[in-house]
Formats: C-alpha cells, sequence, structure tokens
C-alpha cells in the first residue's frame, strides 16, 4: 500500500491541485455572486428591511429554477455555455463552471437562512436610527450573522467537495475522479482507500476550521 | 417631574395630527389599532402612554419615529412633519429621535462602545476622537464607563438597557422615546432605571416619552399621561392635577400613582 502510495503520489497531488482549484472557483462565486444574491433575496421578502417585493419573488423563483436541476444534468446542460466561458468542456476549469452554477444559488438560500435569524429588533433599531438600508446589510445583517455565514460556508464547502467528484465523471479530474477511474472501474482498491482517506481528511478539517472561526466570531 | 409642573406654555416638541393606522389580520380582515389620534406632547416634559394589551399604545409611540407610517394623519417631532418625508431625509430626521426598547436591541456582536457609536457611525457625523469623547460622556451618563469594552452578552438586563440609553442619547436628540423600557427587568432594577430616565430628562432637557403598562413606573415618572383604549386617547392630564375627576379606571390608577399618599406609603414600606 505504501509502495502504491509513493507511485501514485505525483498522481494525487495533481488531483488534490485540481480539487482545490475546482472548490476555489465554486466557493468564490458563491460567495461574490451567491452572498450578495442572498442579502437581496432577504431584503425583498415580504417582511423585509426594504420592501421590493416583485423583485424578491423573481430572485426566489431564479434561485429555486436552478436549483432544482439535478448537478450531473446541470452539468450537460451547460456545456454549451461552459465552452464559451472557459474555452473548453473538459478538465477542471471547465468543472468550475456548473460547480459555481449550482453554488450561487445554494449559497443564497443559506445566506437568506442565517439572516432571518438575526433579531428582527435589532434591524429595527437600526432603521429608527437613521440607518439606510446599505448600512443596515453592512453593520447590523452581516455583523450579527457572521458565525452563521461562516458555518453557512463550511456546509457549502463540504458538500460541493463531493459535488466536485462528480464532475469527474465528465473528465473534471480532481481527487473524486480518480477515486471513480482507479478504484472503481479498475477495481485498485488500495486507491480507493487512499483517496476516500484524504476526502475525509479534507472534510475534517473543513469543519474544525469552519467551526473555529465561527466560535470565535460569535459574542453572542 | 419637578421642572414642568406649570409648563404648558412649553413649545410643542411632538404632534400627531388626526393619526390613524390598521393592519392585517392573518385569518382576514383589519385591527384598527390607532383611531384618528391626535395629541401634542410638549418640550421637555415626561409623557407617560398607558392603556391595556393590544389598545394601540405601542403602535402610537412607535408613529412618533415612522417605524409605524399612519395610514392617514401627520406626524411632526422637532419642526420636521415626517410623514411629508422622502427616505433620505426622514433618515435624517430620525436623528432627531432616540428609542429604547423592552427588548434592549443592542448589537449582540458588537461591544457596548461600538453599540453607542453606532448612531454616529451611520451619520458620519464626528471625527474619530469626538466620536470617543461622545461615547464616553453617554456611558459616564448612565454609569456604564467601567463596560466599554464589553459585549452585551456580558452585561445583566439593566446594563443592557443603560447601553441603550446610551446608544439613543449619543446623537444629542431632542426627543426619547421609551417602549416598555422596564418590562423586562426586576423591580429594583426598573427603579435605579426610572431613576435615570428622570435624571437624564432633568439634565439633559430632553423630552421622554415612554410606553409602559406598569402603572406604578408611569405615575413617579410622569408630568402628563394619556390613557390609549381601543385605538383611542380616552384622557390626557396631568398626573398631579386632582382638581377633576379622571374618567377611566387606568387614569385613577395612574392619578393615585402621582399623589403625595402614595409616595407617603411607599416611604413607610421603606422604614418598615
Amino acid at each position: 500500500m505504501l509502495e502504491k502510495l509513493i507511485t501514485f503520489a505525483p498522481e494525487l497531488w495533481r488531483a488534490l491541485g485540481e480539487t482545490l482549484l475546482m472548490l476555489g472557483i465554486g466557493l468564490s462565486s458563491a460567495v461574490l455572486i451567491g452572498g450578495p444574491l442572498g442579502v437581496a433575496l432577504f431584503m425583498s421578502e415580504a417582511n423585509g428591511p426594504s420592501r421590493a417585493r416583485p423583485l424578491g419573488r423573481l430572485l426566489g423563483w431564479l434561485v429555486n429554477t436552478v436549483r432544482s436541476f439535478p448537478f450531473i444534468i446541470l452539468m450537460v446542460a451547460l456545456v454549451p455555455f461552459t465552452r464559451v466561458i472557459a474555452g473548453t468542456s473538459i478538465g477542471p476549469l471547465a468543472a468550475a463552471v456548473p460547480l459555481s452554477f449550482a453554488a450561487i444559488p445554494y449559497f443564497a438560500r443559506l445566506v437568506e437562512q442565517q439572516l432571518r435569524d438575526v433579531p428582527r429588533g435589532v434591524i429595527e433599531a437600526a432603521e429608527a436610527m437613521g440607518a439606510s438600508p446599505l448600512q443596515i446589510v453592512t453593520r447590523v445583517l452581516l455583523r450579527e450573522a457572521r458565525s452563521g455565514l461562516v458555518l453557512a460556508l463550511t456546509v457549502l464547502s463540504i458538500s460541493f467537495l463531493s459535488y466536485s467528484a462528480v464532475a469527474g465523471v465528465v473528465g473534471g479530474g480532481g481527487i473524486g475522479d480518480l477515486a471513480i477511474r482507479y478504484g472503481y472501474y479498475r477495481f485498485e482498491t488500495d486507491v480507493m482507500v487512499i483517496t476516500v482517506a484524504i476526502l475525509v481528511v479534507m472534510v475534517q478539517l473543513i469543519q474544525f476550521g469552519g467551526g473555529r472561526i465561527a466560535r470565535r466570531l460569535d459574542k453572542r | 417631574m419637578t421642572i414642568l409642573h406649570n409648563a404648558t406654555d412649553a413649545p410643542v416638541v411632538i404632534s400627531i395630527e388626526r393619526a390613524s393606522k390598521s393592519f392585517d389580520l392573518p385569518g382576514g380582515g383589519r385591527f384598527d389599532a390607532v383611531r384618528d389620534v391626535s395629541l401634542d406632547i410638549l418640550q421637555g416634559e415626561i409623557f407617560g402612554i398607558a392603556g391595556r394589551s393590544g389598545a394601540g399604545k405601542s403602535t402610537l409611540l412607535r408613529m412618533m419615529n415612522l417605524l409605524e407610517r399612519p395610514d392617514s394623519g401627520r406626524i411632526t417631532v422637532a419642526g420636521q412633519e415626517l410623514t411629508s418625508l422622502a427616505p433620505r431625509e426622514l433618515r435624517q430626521a430620525r436623528r432627531q429621535i432616540g428609542m429604547i426598547y423592552q427588548h434592549f436591541n443592542l448589537l449582540a456582536n458588537a461591544s457596548v462602545f461600538e453599540n453607542v457609536a453606532f448612531p454616529l457611525r451611520i451619520h458620519g457625523a464626528m471625527n474619530a476622537p469626538r466620536l470617543k469623547a461622545r461615547v464616553a460622556e453617554c456611558l459616564e451618563l448612565v454609569g456604564l464607563i467601567d463596560k466599554t469594552d464589553s459585549y452585551p452578552a456580558q452585561l445583566s438586563g439593566g446594563q443592557k438597557q443603560r447601553v441603550a440609553i446610551a446608544r439613543a442619547l449619543a446623537g444629542f436628540p431632542a426627543v426619547l422615546l421609551c417602549d416598555e423600557p422596564t418590562s423586562a427587568l426586576d423591580p429594583d432594577t426598573t427603579r435605579s432605571l426610572l431613576a435615570t430616565l428622570r435624571d437624564i430628562n432633568a439634565r439633559l432637557g430632553v423630552t421622554v416619552v415612554i410606553v409602559s403598562h406598569e402603572l406604578q413606573a408611569l405615575g413617579s415618572l410622569c408630568a402628563r399621561a394619556a390613557v390609549v383604549e381601543d385605538g383611542r386617547i380616552a384622557e390626557v392630564f396631568r398626573i398631579t392635577d386632582h382638581s377633576a375627576p379622571r374618567q377611566t379606571a387606568l387614569g385613577r390608577e395612574l392619578a393615585y400613582y402621582g399623589t403625595e399618599a402614595w409616595a407617603e406609603s411607599l416611604r413607610g414600606a421603606q422604614h418598615a
């Protein structure tokens, strides 16, 4: 097994890099696009701080629709779009496109949920002091929900670590892809065990790190 | 309580003119929370609003900074007609109006300092050293200067409410609205908080409007009070004015808590 590990090391490193690349791109777009989208969903709710209900309904519908797609079908359906953006439909960069597409609405809903836990009265107090909607977002909502948002990102990271393995099926690369190609298709059990062990360690690390940061941020 | 016994000629600082507000009920139908209410509150007084649960007293208070916008009628505070303002102007006008709440509504993830600095920061009105000095001044006023770096979770209920008072006063408001400020506090803390409100009113001249179902608190604190019943103002009277009979049961009880006899019985109880 150790011998196998050594001969496989370069392949493993490459796969690990690909996984991190896919996750990095997917999570970044989730935070940068899905985050604001989640805030917009919350703000435009029926009882939300700004009362832009038609916009809220449209965004909600959009988010639900993208989330309805099973990931593997979303990936295939997006192939033409992926070719335009990434220039290819194979490899980790290409796989990052559907991953981002799925992560954005997912994270938006997680953010919306976390913001709902901010006590209504605190938002109201800010309003009564003359805070603008943008100030309510930056100075009240994000501050009060920050530990929950870190935990939401933790959940998202772990889900998308396994999504990225699915992306391997269409040539996305990454650790999960390695497990499927060598471990599953070629019955190389030791490779399978090694890759799954790596994934287990990664999940533990992400959860541990996320939980720690969230606890440190939480003064409630 | 001492300053405004005969101050009927003080200028009006809050004026509500024929305000009404109703809400949709979850099961359909509408609930009239405030019905055609007109009320003037004078500069520098402590004004109480009493009423049973659901009488509309909180809605009436929350109209004074337009947290509840009336369906009809006009609200004027410190010379500005709030009901006619655009959103941006309303945010500016709200600097004149501090508010405290039953459940304090402090930012849990912000230190005491940051909570008190909040209204100053959102209006960007002060540079850093002035802001720091102002926050310290306000915390000094409520006796919590040693808690500057604490977080709300580390404070008692009474201390949280004091932080909320400091926050409400930071921007030099003309009026301080108090929505059931002592209802989550024990009797001792209530007494000392009321003393703080009285002290702030006397020292700063800020007009205090207080909604409470605790008649003792209102009777001992206020110069004038209104009794709200069923969305209407049943009566408005000077607590110490016993020349006319009170029309409502709540009014009679309130008037009693403003009398010497009551104050005497309290003193007796303390000595016993």
